[in-house]
Parts: structure tokens; C-alpha cells; sequence
């Protein structure tokens, strides 16, 4: 049977992307026209039947995010599509927003009828230009054929979608700092509480979902919550666009339900097809640069939210970058680190001091001058920044580290030991790394 | 879900095991201070918005995963605070060391050593070694300008200067620019603060935690000027200095130390030492008569008073449309400097160009003053260095002076004697009420029943009070505080305002609250200071600027009165509209 599903991607690469006729002709806007006979708590009952999780890498329930906005009265609210999909290593929404944008904007839509908002903004991130220009071609042929705009299909409800982007920084895609971002403030996180729901975009009450989630919400309304559950586990509701790269053999974007086994992701040859050049899998690190790393002992992992945090494991963003045995885990670590420095708002002292201090301390091992009581001082840093940082940037940095600290702990020695057992570090180079 | 708190309503928690009640909305730091824990602190300041971002003031409460800061988060019923965990105290220490290691390691070079709040910190902590490696940046000081340096090395990044800058003042000269290990305080583009919308009030200065924001010294410029036998070396003090001084030195605030600060003065060297205030009573003459003149010929109202330069740089940046309604007086630091030059040298004989004047302010836009182009209208500059008070107690620590147990000592004649109408100056609210008390009997001609003015004090950012001039009815308001200033600047353009006076003092509080007085981040401070100065105007014998027979004097021998040919010459300026 095949490991792979074509559910919330189902579109993709088959439809003219921007085409309303297309997109209707396989489907489309039935979940909004379903949507519109039901009442907002009927249409939150599904989502929360469906258990959707949050597909931007937190996996907060949707269902209870949609809930507690509803309880809200203040008005206006706002309807925000995180689109700023900045982690390393994944592509997945870029995939929707260029192939299948009209299911985006009816996911965005529903969600408008559902809280009466009469404005949804999109942040897409700085560097997809292309994917902006094409969204906004997707929207304004959704406006001239009344899926959007004033009066959408004949009836009172008017929804706008407005496309915003930020210059590019990866923390524009936590929640507050997106919002201020769109507000023209510096993409910075703001302090919580109030929750973005009670205080979000221009301090009114706003939902923010990624584009995954939102890509998902047809498909629950017209078909029903116990459906799309019905494709995932029992308390990972339905499917999830995963991004493999690195050294897997295919790399892409690819949708499962939850539930296959990392094995199944990785060497199934309708997915992964293993590892390139017929290497051996040293480690895969998933949900992006803030999750953790696993090594293939851990292959028979279910990939559901649930049996991949009691792996220590986690969903994330969606990412599986692969590496193979030619990889140095410290070099690895290196440039993830580099990442977070260059990433970090600043704002906080454990994530803007730490991530380098990581660095130095990481730059020594790959030296060959650490020593063991730099092992205490890296867990003392991953402890502070995990527990004391302002945002998830900072808080989740170093979880990579940590998790290799745990498998390739012998790597670590070996290296306080001039040994680089990939037999990356230690090596006449003629210039860079 | 959160929601808005409601005061009345009471929660009980329990911090480290001990049980309290406390307000619904109530900060967890502020609930463990009832039972007796500090909390540390180092991004937090009371009279600033919440950051959180230095995360020195963690805590954990039971069930919650990861720690949260007790300056941003509430209190909630039932909830089991704990400070003292292993994992507190390491994670503080840890945030605490990340700081120290991007901060220089020079405290003995550094002018805020022993009133630091990161050096009390690290020794709080038993702090004894680096842990982590020191990040070296070296980073040039940025001090081209008059008043303020900034040392980018030294900042910690709490952005405290940020905060008072821009939801305080609402000037805006310097925000949070790039991110990560780049991530810093700056003006926008990196410009020189001359070049930005700095007001030079110094507030960033009160607020910083550490030895990054300082005034331009110029302790060096006075020495050498007291140790060259030609120049006759005369000082001025302006009156919030006088209940401010002693703090430097342990003493309780807002406590009273004129007589002390005089007896310091002359121990210095200071040929003679003058008071700020006979010069704040020629305002009151002046400014008082400019008034009645604008009221009786249909001139620009309201009036505005221009003792505050912090105010006065912020009207000509950012309103220069109003500057005709601010009155051409000069401020008092500037009247004492001309007729120190001109009256003074004449009276004594000696030529003004050996008499070197030198001003104590509780304030660092003074600096900038001093230095206007416009202000020599003697031919003369009329103020040769401005200290702050914080310059003038380090320099009295230097000669080692025994500050608390010094005898109290007099002003000298002929510019030492004031009015308690001219020693309220240094508050909010002081130079509307000396106003009031002199150009209500100007006006009316009777004598006033009651000098004080009780609806123009207080700490109120925006005040107003009416006052019946002998049948004619005024409006006047007071404000503090840049934020207030810029309300009443739009009421103004609007045309919505009808008073006819209103006194504006560029720092929250008034000069006793301004950017050069002693650095303390206790509450209630300023209501202290202030308390100190009507105290002071309480006790005086006279209490109405055009009662100092000093004042009197100088106008029948000098400046033959208010407004005459030679006050314009010497007591009044001229405003321009400058860029920002």
C-alpha cells in the first residue's frame, strides 16, 4: 500500500494554480459554500473533532485556538496566515501557496465567516517574491468570480485578503513578532500575556494559523472532522506535507498521514528512497533547525506528534533533513548555531549571548582545544536559553545541540582528542571550511 | 484565557511556602516584596513600561514548564511560586554571567562604579570568575555633542533608555537597531545625537543600569579653572541641586542640604558662590512683565515659559510653529551668566573676562545651553561649564570632604539671595506659582492673602488651574514631562487651547527629577525632592520674587526695570527652528 496520500496537496502541480474555474472544477470552495449553512460553533466542532494541530511547528490544537477567539467580543478580529516559513529544511508551504493558493484563501475565508472578520492578512516570507506575486493573482481572480471580496457568494459576509512581507528575518515567523512586523514595528516578539488573540494584530483580537492549517480547513468543513482525522492517528488528525533534503535520495515535499514510520518517510522509494549515493544514514534532524535529532535507532518511530515526543522526537515544521555518515555532528551543529546567531532578535540575553557563547564553545571542540568541563558549561547554556528565553526562538536554539549531546556524546570526545571520527575537522583545508 | 484584571479582586498565592494576598493584576516581584523577597531586577524600572527581556528575574511556579519572569507576569489564585530552586538560582546566575561576558571588565575606570546595578548583581550573585569567553567589542564612545555620552561597550541592551526615550518623552532619538549579537541602542542611521531629535534631557541617563549613558564630564575644565590664580572663579546653584546633593553622599532624600552644599562649595575654591534662584527672581520680573505685556497688547497667548532647555530644544524641533508663543526670557542659568559678566564685573571692578562663570544644574541640556551661539550677549559667554549634580559630588569626594558633617554656609551678596518663590523653580508647578504670586500683585495692585498655589503642585504630567486677576479670569496649565508637552503642542495647532500661561518643564517631575541629579531607581524619590523644596519655600522669610531686595536693587542700579532696553539686551533670546 502506498505510504503517501494526496489530501491537502491534492492539487498540487495539477491545476493551473491561480485558475478559480480549475480549482472549483477539482473540489474547490465546496468548503466554504458548506460553511456558510453552518453556524461558527458547528464549523469550530469539526476543526476540534478533526484534531488539527497547529502545522507551523508549535501544534497548538487548532480547535481550541479557534474556540477561545470566538469567546472573544471585541470586534474587529483578524484572520493572519503565518506564511514567513523560515525554518531550514522546509518547503512545504511554499508548495501550497504557488500550487494550490485558492485552498489557502478558502481556508482563510472560512476561518473570516467563522469569527464575522472582514480582513485577513498573509505574511509571506521576504524571500518567496515569485510566490508573492502569484498569490496575489490567486486572490484577485477569487475577488472577480465572488469567492472573495465584498458579498461573497451573494451573501452578506465580505472578506479581504491583504499580502504582507517581512525582509526575510526567521523570527517574524513567532506569531507576536509577525504581527508587529505587519504593523511596521521591528519583527520582535511582544510580551505574552495578553494573547494574540485577545491583543494581536493592531491590538485587536486576531487568529494566526500557518498555511498548512488554514489549507486544511476545506477539507474539514466540506468532509467533516471525524474524516480527516480518520487519515492520521487517533490524536494526530490527519496528514501532514513533510520537506525531506540533505542526503535523502528524492528530496521534496511530500504528504503522509500520520502515522507511517520514519523508516517509511526515509527509505520508502515512493518517498525518501534512502540515502544518497548509497551512504549510511548517520542522523536526520527534524521540524526544522529548532527541533531535535534523531539517530536510526529510533526509525520505527510512528510519525505522530505523540510517539515522537516520547522519542524525544518531534513533528515541528515538517522538515527531515537527512545526514549521512560523512557528516561531523559538531560541524553540524556549528552551522546551526550560526544560524541562530544570525536569527536571534537580540532582545533577550539568553538567546543573543547564548547562541554565541554556543559557538565559541562548539568552534573550540572543532579545534581540537575543549576540554570536559566545556561539556557543563554547554549544558548549563542549553538549560538557560531553554528555560529562560523571551521567545520559542531562543527557548527551542538549542534542542539540536542537546539532543546531540545525548547520541554523539563519543563524537564530543573524540574531538577533545584531536579525532574527528567523520574525518571532517582536523584536516588541511585550502581555504573556508 | 487571561483577562483584565480587577483589583478589588484578592488572590491568594504562595511564594517559597508562605502564603499571601494580593490584588488580582498584581506583578509576582511585587508579590514576593510583601513577604519579604527581592526579586532581582535589571531591564525593570518603575517608572517604565515592562520589557522583560534581560531574564534576570526568573522564577519557576509549580506545573509550568518553563520559568517566567516576575516583573511581566500576574499573580493568579492559587498559584505556588518558588524563587529559591536550584534551577532559579542557576538559570540567573547563568542569564547574569551571559551578560557580564559581553560587559567590560573595567569597573574601576567606570563612573557609575559602586552605583551600578550590574556590579551589585554580580556581587548579589558571589559572582568571583568568567565563565564564559569575553567578547571583546570595542566600540567607539559616542560623544559628539554638549551633554551626553554613550559607551555602546558598556550597554547591556536592557533598553531601558529606549523605553524613557520614546513612551516618556516622546522624543524617539534612539531605538533598538539590528538584531542578535549586532543588536544595539542607536540613533537612526548611526547619526551623531546632535543630528537627531535629541532634546539633551538626559532622562536615558537617570534610567540606564549601568555606565553606558553619562553626562559629558567637565569636572577637568572647572579644576583647572579654580587653579588659575587669574580667573575669578564664581558658581551658581540651581535649586533642585539642593535636595538632591545629599543622596550622593548617604544622606536621606529629598533631605536639605543648601547650607552644607555651600560650605562644599567654598571649600572647593569657588571665589564666590551664588545661587541660581536670585537669577530665577529677575525670570519671574521679567518673564511676569512679558506676560502682563502680551495681556494688555493683544500679543501671542498663551505665553510659555523657557527655563527648561530640555523643553526648549523639543519646541524648536519638533513645534517650531509654537516658538512665538514661548517667552524670549532667558532661562535663570543664563540671566546669572549675563549679569554675572555685566552687573557682577561692573559692582566688582573686575573684567569680565577673568570671571569665569560655572553652573551646578540637575540637568544636562544646561550643558548644551551654556554652549548656544546666542547666549554672550554680553560679549561675553555667559555660562563658562556646567556640572551636574552628580559632576559636583564627585568632585567633592575627591578632596575628600566629610559632606555630612560639614558646617552650613551662606551665598554670597550681591546674587546669593532668593526668594522661596525662586527655590520652587526646580519642581513642577514652581514657576507657575512665583508667577502667579508676583503678577497677581502687579496686575491688581493689593497684596495676596494666600501665596500658596496648591492646584499648580503635584506630580500630574498635565495640571490647570483658573485665577481671577482682579476681575479678569485666566486659565493656566503646568506641565512636565515631554510626552505632556507634546498634548498640549497639538491643543495649541489645533487651536483648542485657551489659556493664557502655561509653564512646560522638559523632565518628568520637574529640574528634580531631571537628567543630571543622582541615579536612584527608588519610588518616590521626586515626591521627596519636592516635599524638600517647599519645605525650603515654606521657611523663607520672603516668598515673592519682586520682594528680594536683591532684586530690587539690581534694577535701580543696573537694569532699571522689567523689559527695559538692557534686560532685552541681556536677559532676553531668540528662538530658532532647528532639524531633527
Amino acid at each position: 500500500m502506498s505510504k503517501i496520500v494526496q489530501f491537502v496537496s491534492q492539487n498540487c502541480g495539477k491545476i493551473t494554480p491561480d485558475s478559480v474555474e480549475d480549482y472549483i472544477e477539482n473540489g474547490g470552495f465546496e468548503g466554504l459554500k458548506k460553511a456558510f449553512t453552518l453556524k461558527p460553533t458547528e464549523i469550530i466542532a469539526e476543526v476540534k473533532t478533526a484534531k488539527l494541530l497547529g502545522r507551523g511547528g508549535a501544534a497548538y490544537p487548532a480547535g481550541a485556538k479557534w474556540e477561545q477567539l470566538l469567546e472573544i467580543p471585541e470586534f474587529p478580529k483578524y484572520i493572519v496566515c503565518n506564511a514567513d516559513e523560515g525554518e531550514p529544511g522546509t518547503f512545504k508551504d511554499k508548495l501550497l501557496l504557488s500550487q494550490d493558493p485558492l485552498r489557502v484563501i478558502e481556508g482563510m475565508t472560512i476561518a473570516g465567516y467563522v469569527f464575522n472578520s472582514n480582513d485577513g492578512y498573509i505574511y509571506i516570507r521576504g524571500e518567496y517574491a515569485a510566490v508573492q506575486k502569484s498569490f496575489q493573482k490567486a486572490i484577485d481572480h477569487a475577488v472577480q468570480q465572488g469567492y472573495l471580496g465584498t458579498h461573497i457568494l451573494g451573501t452578506d459576509f465580505s472578506f479581504r485578503i491583504h499580502i504582507k512581507t517581512g525582509a526575510g528575518a526567521y523570527v517574524c515567523g513567532e506569531n507576536s513578532a509577525l504581527l508587529n512586523s505587519i504593523e511596521g514595528k521591528a519583527g520582535r516578539p511582544r510580551i505574552k500575556p495578553p494573547h494574540l488573540a485577545e491583543v494581536g494584530l493592531f491590538s485587536k483580537p486576531t487568529l494566526v494559523n500557518n498555511v498548512e492549517s488554514f489549507a486544511a480547513i476545506p477539507i474539514i468543513t466540506q468532509l467533516g472532522g471525524e474524516k480527516y482525522l480518520s487519515y492520521g492517528t487517533s490524536d494526530s488528525g490527519g496528514t501532514k506535507l513533510i520537506c525531506l533534503s540533505g542526503h535523502a535520495a528524492k528530496r521534496g515535499v511530500y504528504e503522509v498521514p500520520f502515522g507511517v514510520t520514519l523508516r517509511d518517510i526515509i527509505y520508502d522509494p515512493e518517498i525518501g528512497g534512502g540515502i544518497r549515493d548509497g551512504k549510511k544514514l548517520k542522523f536526520f534532524h527534524l521540524g526544522g533547525q529548532s527541533g531535535p535529532c534523531g539517530i536510526p535507532e529510533q526509525l520505527d518511530t510512528p510519525y505522530c506528534y505523540k510517539k515522537l515526543r516520547a522519542a524525544g522526537l518531534a513533528v515541528g515544521s515538517g522538515a527531515v533533513v537527512i545526514m549521512d555518515e560523512s557528516i561531523c555532528v559538531i560541524d553540524y551543529l556549528k552551522s546551526v548555531t550560526e544560524f541562530f546567531i544570525h536569527e536571534s532578535c537580540g532582545k533577550c540575553t539568553p538567546c543573543r549571548e547564548g547562541n554565541q557563547q554556543l559557538y565559541n564553545i562548539l568552534c573550540k571542540f572543532a579545534d581540537g582545544h575543549a576540554v570536559h568541563e566545556d561539556f557543563k558549561i554547554m549544558k548549563r547554556l542549553v538549560d538557560a536559553m531553554t528555560n529562560a528565553s523571551f521567545c520559542g526562538l531562543g527557548q527551542s536554539a538549542a534542542v539540536a545541540l542537546s539532543t546531540c549531546l545525548t547520541y554523539f556524546k563519543d563524537e564530543f570526545e573524540a574531538h577533545i582528542n584531536k579525532k574527528c571520527p567523520a574525518g571532517y575537522c582536523f584536516q588541511e583545508r585550502e581555504s573556508g571550511k | 484565557m487571561h483577562h483584565i484584571a480587577n483589583p478589588n479582586n484578592k488572590v491568594t498565592v504562595t511564594i517559597d511556602g508562605i502564603p499571601v494576598t494580593v490584588p488580582e493584576g498584581t506583578l509576582i516581584m511585587d508579590a514576593a516584596k510583601k513577604v519579604g523577597i527581592i526579586i532581582p531586577v535589571l531591564c525593570y524600572h518603575p517608572d517604565l513600561a515592562v520589557r522583560a527581556t534581560c531574564r534576570v528575574c526568573l522564577i519557576e511556579i509549580k506545573g509550568q514548564k518553563k520559568l517566567k519572569t516576575a516583573c511581566s507576569t500576574e499573580v493568579w489564585a492559587g498559584a505556588e511560586i518558588i524563587t529559591n530552586s536550584k534551577v532559579v538560582r542557576d538559570t540567573r546566575k547563568t542569564v547574569l554571567e551571559l551578560i557580564l561576558a559581553s560587559h567590560p571588565q573595567d569597573c574601576l575606570q567606570c563612573v557609575r562604579s559602586g552605583n551600578c546595578e550590574l556590579q551589585q548583581l554580580a556581587r548579589t550573585f558571589g559572582i568571583d570568575k568568567p565563565v564564559f569567553e569575553p567578547m571583546d567589542n570595542k566600540l567607539p564612545l559616542q560623544d559628539e555633542n554638549t551633554s551626553i555620552v554613550r559607551d555602546p561597550n558598556k550597554c547591556i541592551k536592557c533598553g531601558r533608555c529606549v523605553a524613557v526615550c520614546q513612551e516618556v518623552q516622546e522624543v524617539g532619538a534612539i531605538n533598538t537597531a539590528n538584531r542578535s549579537n549586532h543588536y544595539e541602542i542607536s540613533t537612526a542611521y548611526s547619526q551623531k545625537l546632535d543630528d537627531t531629535s535629541c532634546v539633551f534631557c538626559g532622562q536615558c541617563i537617570a534610567v540606564c543600569p549601568v555606565g553606558a549613558l553619562y553626562e559629558k564630564d567637565n569636572t577637568d575644565k572647572v579644576w583647572s579653572a579654580l587653579d588659575d590664580q587669574e580667573l575669578h572663579v564664581v558658581v551658581q546653584v540651581a535649586p533642585a541641586v539642593r535636595v538632591a546633593l545629599g543622596e550622593e553622599f548617604g544622606m536621606p532624600r529629598g533631605s536639605i542640604d543648601t547650607g552644607k552644599m555651600v560650605t562644599a562649595l567654598r571649600r572647593l575654591g569657588f571665589d564666590r558662590i551664588f545661587d541660581t534662584s536670585f537669577a530665577a527672581d529677575v525670570t519671574i520680573m521679567e518673564e511676569g512683565s512679558e506676560l502682563i505685556e502680551r495681556l494688555q497688547h493683544q500679543g501671542v497667548l498663551p505665553l510659555i515659559t523657557s527655563c527648561s532647555p530640555g523643553w526648549v530644544n523639543f519646541v524648536e524641533k519638533f513645534y517650531p510653529e509654537v516658538l512665538p508663543n514661548v517667552s524670549s526670557c532667558k532661562s535663570p542659568q543664563q540671566i546669572f551668566g549675563a549679569l554675572a559678566k555685566t552687573y557682577y564685573a561692573q559692582k566688582t571692578g573686575i573684567s569680565p573676562d577673568k570671571i569665569f562663570v560655572v553652573s551646578v544644574m540637575p540637568c544636562t541640556a544646561k550643558k548644551h545651553e551654556s554652549s548656544r551661539e546666542e547666549m554672550n550677549s554680553s560679549g561675553y559667554q555667559d555660562v563658562d561649564v556646567v556640572l551636574t549634580t552628580r559632576e559636583l559630588a564627585r568632585m567633592i569626594k575627591q578632596i575628600g570632604i566629610d559632606f555630612v558633617a560639614l558646617e552650613p554656609g551662606e551665598f554670597d551678596d550681591p546674587m546669593g539671595m532668593s526668594t522661596g518663590a525662586a527655590v520652587i523653580f526646580g519642581t513642577s508647578g514652581g514657576v507657575m506659582e512665583a508667577a502667579l504670586r508676583t503678577v497677581y500683585e502687579l496686575v491688581t495692585g493689593e497684596g495676596l492673602q494666600q501665596l500658596d498655589f496648591e492646584m499648580v503642585r503635584g506630580h500630574a504630567g498635565i495640571k490647570e488651574a483658573e485665577i481671577d486677576l482682579a476681575g479678569t479670569k485666566i486659565k493656566v496649565a503646568i506641565v512636565n514631562g515631554l510626552k505632556n508637552a507634546r498634548i498640549l503642542m497639538e491643543k495649541i495647532k489645533a487651536g483648542q487651547c485657551d489659556y493664557t500661561f502655561i509653564e512646560i518643564m522638559g523632565c518628568p517631575g520637574g529640574c528634580i527629577g531631571g537628567g543630571g541629579q543622582p541615579i536612584t531607581t527608588a519610588t518616590g524619590v521626586k515626591g521627596e525632592r519636592m516635599a524638600g523644596l517647599y519645605q525650603i519655600d515654606r521657611g523663607s522669610d520672603i516668598r515673592q520674587s519682586h520682594k528680594n531686595p536683591a532684586v530690587i536693587r539690581i534694577y535701580e542700579e543696573f537694569l532699571n526695570k522689567p523689559l527695559s532696553h538692557k534686560s532685552h539686551k541681556l536677559l532676553h533670546t531668540r528662538y530658532f527652528p532647528r532639524k531633527k
